[in-house]
């Protein structure tokens, strides 16, 4: 019915994409920050002990009368291979002058600071080194002389370090991404349960079920459960009125129509005058059309106003079909018809609305009846198979003169054969309508042998 | 064990013709001629020609086309070699692991991958380029005859007050390197100064024993064998224990205090001519197979993690910056200076 509705994307869907897209970011953010983290606290470290390295041998350079003495620690340098094994590089300058060590590693710039280590990064021969460099001031020969100690380093096992926490700190943003989109699609999960019990809920109604929605909505949902409640308080009312209506109309049209014809009747028999019989017996004509065609609008009416109202209930659609043909009995009396019935004994189980079936099988049987020759016999069959149940209503009359069925069950279609048979043209309308909401077809036919056949076939239960 | 035959073509021209050519000065230098075109790996190495050549010859039969240039230098004169003069060799073995170190840090060597699943301890490599090979303590050696009743020491502490107690047996009969000559004997020195304060107590206890300073392993055994010497300190390992015998009543004594552990390293050097062969030869010697040559033909002991971890008293030099120190001018200088105060007392100065 709605398939042809374009739906949106759903809720679920783009809030857990949008938290999978935060919970995305937020993960990058977190590998970036623990990476700048570590890396930070890696050089820091590796400074701190370059630095520490550097201090060690300018706290073992003596001043004294035969010039400056060096003697580098053991230690100053073994402490540099504790975070990795990376290339050592020294310088020792007193003065502008290379005391010892590689002549041409890069001094810090100006003038160096003091005690506390200066750190730069520079090239140096075939690879990068992070320095050190340390200044003091020692005396030689009774004069102060500036000594600056230089320690350069590799940084592979920084390096290495750092790809390690690299990897470490991507496994971790994996991992918080993974949990993150877990959480995501749980929490969408939770915080549409409402809405989804609450669709369900409408969904599951009934289409008579016009109480209001009693169901705790949250707060967001309040204004919709509200104006969802007022609506269906609306449709309720206005059903009931529609209701009403087409009773008190079909009442307030018949009541003086049958007052109009029983004053032509009367009237009818107390004149002798020809021209005022032919006169009073068109008015009795045209009473009885109008009473049909206001009879038949408003089944018509029921009809539309049941199928959307519908109550429906298991029925024997047997018994059904035998009430209607014993109802016809005196009609078809009159013009001397029999009716023949075939109808199993046992139950013929359908669900579906009771006043409708019952409409649609009056029409059909009215037609077989109004359109049959007189002193012929209407067969009133019902044949199951595969599922199915099928009402035949066969008749030995004028036949359909070549009208189609898709043609005849149009509103206010009458046949090119009807003469002067009453009818306003609604009737086949009902039937196939009936047909319709119950889920079943409606056809009719020429009957072989002369006159017409309908078929009205409906799935059993 | 120190004097196979050795069947490659020794040539004492080339010797000539190799030290008029070099600068550096060379000891030995063997040509192992190969069947082909293979091309020559050319070896310098403070290592003994006998010792390695049977690992040499091992690897030769995986190699047939391969010659090797085999050429002996003291350690000094290999790190000149490479460092100074920019020698042709596609490999450098030494001994002295500060000088090989320095070598390393300052990029005069390849890097070294290995074949795959090559893992080698952590200790007895540094970085990719400088790969220990052998293992070996550096020993005491004591004649039994020439101590007498006396004990034999354990301890540096037992060896202080041997001498200090018994200056006669002592005197003029206790050999150890001469650092300033030789780069082994100052390794071991300098080690042995790190590692505790006792060094320069037993330098200068030494010292006033008038001991004799060697440039050698092979010297100092020769003349405890001759019973020239009662104990010599800082031998080789592996050199003792392939020359003394027991039956004679020459002991090797690893001191219990600590036993310096000697790497021998090997690297592959920057200018290297045909770096493959020496890669080639590096990864052979660190196989399995070549661990095994080097255990059982060659007499030097194997790298072994196991060893030492029986050994709590070995002490593994350790390759790292630490060692770069000792190779300062400046420090050498001021060290050597120490020790010559401390053993070479003055009434030795003429
Ligand atoms: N059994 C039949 N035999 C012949 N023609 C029929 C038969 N049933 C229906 N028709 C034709 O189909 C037309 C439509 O039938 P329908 O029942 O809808 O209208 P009606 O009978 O004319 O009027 P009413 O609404 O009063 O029943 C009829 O006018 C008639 O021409
Ligand atoms: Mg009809």
């Amino acid at each position: 019915m709605s398939s042809a509705r374009a739906t949106s994307p759903s809720i679920r869907q783009r809030l857990v994409l949008q938290l999978v897209v935060v919970a995305a970011l937020l993960s990058g953010l977190l590998y970036l920050s623990v990476r700048t983290v570590a890396d930070a606290a890696v050089e820091t470290t590796q400074d701190s002990i370059l630095g520490a390295a550097t201090t060690t041998i300018a706290d073992e350079l003596r001043g004294g009368e035969d010039g400056i003495e060096v003697d580098i620690p053991y230690t100053a340098f073994s402490m540099l291979g504790a975070i990795g094994q990376d290339r050592v590089f020294y310088r020792i300058m007193v003065g502008n002058q290379t005391v010892t060590g590689y002549d041409d590693l890069p001094a810090p710039d100006g003038t160096a600071s003091g005690l506390e280590p200066r750190y730069y990064s520079r090239p140096f021969r075939d690879v990068d080194l992070r320095i050190a460099a340390v200044s003091r001031t020692v005396l030689v020969q009774g004069r102060a002389v500036e000594a600056v100690i230089i320690v350069g380093q590799t940084r592979q096992g920084q390096a290495a370090i750092v790809a390690n926490m690299a990897n470490r700190a991507a496994a971790l943003g994996l991992g918080f991404f993974v949990v993150a989109t877990l959480l995501s699609i749980l929490t969408a999960g939770t915080v549409l349960r409402p809405i989804n019990r609450l669709a369900e809920a409408v969904g599951r109604r009934g289409p008579q079920d016009l109480r209001p929605i009693h169901r705790d909505a949250p707060r967001e949902l309040a204004p919709f459960v509200t104006a969802l409640n007022g609506f269906i308080t609306r449709l309720g009312g206005a059903l009931s009125r529609t209701e009403t209506f087409i009773a008190e109309a079909a009442h307030h049209i018949r009541t003086p129509l049958a007052t109009v014809r029983a004053q032509a009747e009367i009237a009818l028999r107390q004149t002798n005058d020809d021209a005022t019989r032919t006169a009073l017996r068109s008015v009795v004509r045209a009473v009885d059309a109008s009473a049909r065609s206001a009879g038949q609008l408003l089944d018509h009416a029921t009809v539309v106003y049941r199928t959307d109202q519908r109550t429906d209930e298991r029925l024997d659609l047997g018994a059904l079909t035998r009430d209607i043909a014993r109802a016809f009995e005196p009609t078809a009396d009159l013009r001397e018809i029999v009716i023949a019935l075939d109808v199993p004994v046992d139950p013929v189980q359908v669900t579906g609305d009771r006043l409708l079936l019952e409409s649609a099988l009056r029409n059909l049987v009215d037609n077989a009846i109004k359109y049959a020759d007189p002193e012929t016999q209407v067969d009133i069959a019902l044949k199951l198979g595969d599922g199915r149940a099928e009402i035949l209503v066969c008749d030995r009359g004028r036949g359909l003169s070549g009208v189609q069925a898709q043609a005849l069950t149009k509103r206010f279609q009458r046949g090119e054969n009807v003469g002067d048979v009453v009818g306003s043209g609604l009737g086949l309308t009902i039937v196939n309508e009936v047909a319709q909401a119950a889920g079943g077809s409606f056809d009719i036919v020429n009957r072989k042998g002369g006159g017409a056949c309908a078929t009205l076939q409906l799935p059993l239960s | 064990m120190r004097n196979p035959a050795i069947t490659a073509v020794l040539s004492g021209l080339l010797i000539c013709w190799a030290a008029m050519v070099a600068a550096f000065e060379i000891e030995e230098d063997t040509l192992f001629a190969g069947t082909g075109t293979g091309g020559e790996l050319r070896i310098l190495s403070t290592t003994d020609t006998g010792i390695f050549a049977p690992l040499l010859r091992a690897f030769q039969a995986t190699r047939p086309d391969v010659s090797i240039r085999y050429t002996v230098a003291s350690s000094q004169e290999v790190y000149r070699a490479l460092y100074d003069e920019g020698a042709g060799y596609d490999l450098a073995i030494s001994s002295a692991m500060d000088l090989q170190m320095k070598l390393a840090n300052d990029g005069f060597a390849q890097p070294f991958r290995g074949a795959a699943g090559f893992d080698w301890p952590a200790w007895a490599h540094w970085q990719d380029r400088l790969f220990a090979f052998a293992q070996e303590p550096v020993v005491l050696i004591v004649s039994r005859a020439g101590l007498g009743d006396l004990p034999l020491p354990r301890t540096r502490q037992d060896l202080i007050s041997l001498m200090r107690d018994y200056p006669d047996v002592f005197t003029g009969r206790i050999g150890t390197y001469d650092p300033t000559l030789s780069g082994a004997g100052y390794l071991f020195a300098t080690q042995d100064a790190r590692q505790s304060d006792t060094f320069w107590r037993l330098a200068e206890v030494m010292g006033g024993m008038h001991p004799r300073l060697y440039s050698a392993s092979g010297a100092m055994i020769a003349d405890l064998q001759a019973g020239e010497l009662v104990m010599a300190y800082n031998v080789l390992g592996s050199y003792a224990e392939a020359r003394l015998d027991a039956d004679a009543g020459d002991v090797i004594v690893a001191l219990e205090d600590f036993t310096l552990t000697l790497l021998r390293t090997a690297l592959i050097p920057q200018q290297a001519p045909s770096p493959e062969l020496g890669a080639a030869f590096l990864g052979f010697m660190l196989s399995p197979a070549g661990q095994q040559i080097i255990e059982t033909q060659t007499g030097l002991p194997a790298i072994d993690e196991s060893a030492l971890a029986a050994g709590p008293h070995l002490r593994p030099i350790r390759l790292g910056p630490g060692l770069l120190v000792f190779v300062d001018p400046l420090k050498r200088e001021r060290f050597l200076e120490e020790w010559r105060a401390a053993v070479q007392q003055p009434s030795d100065q003429p």
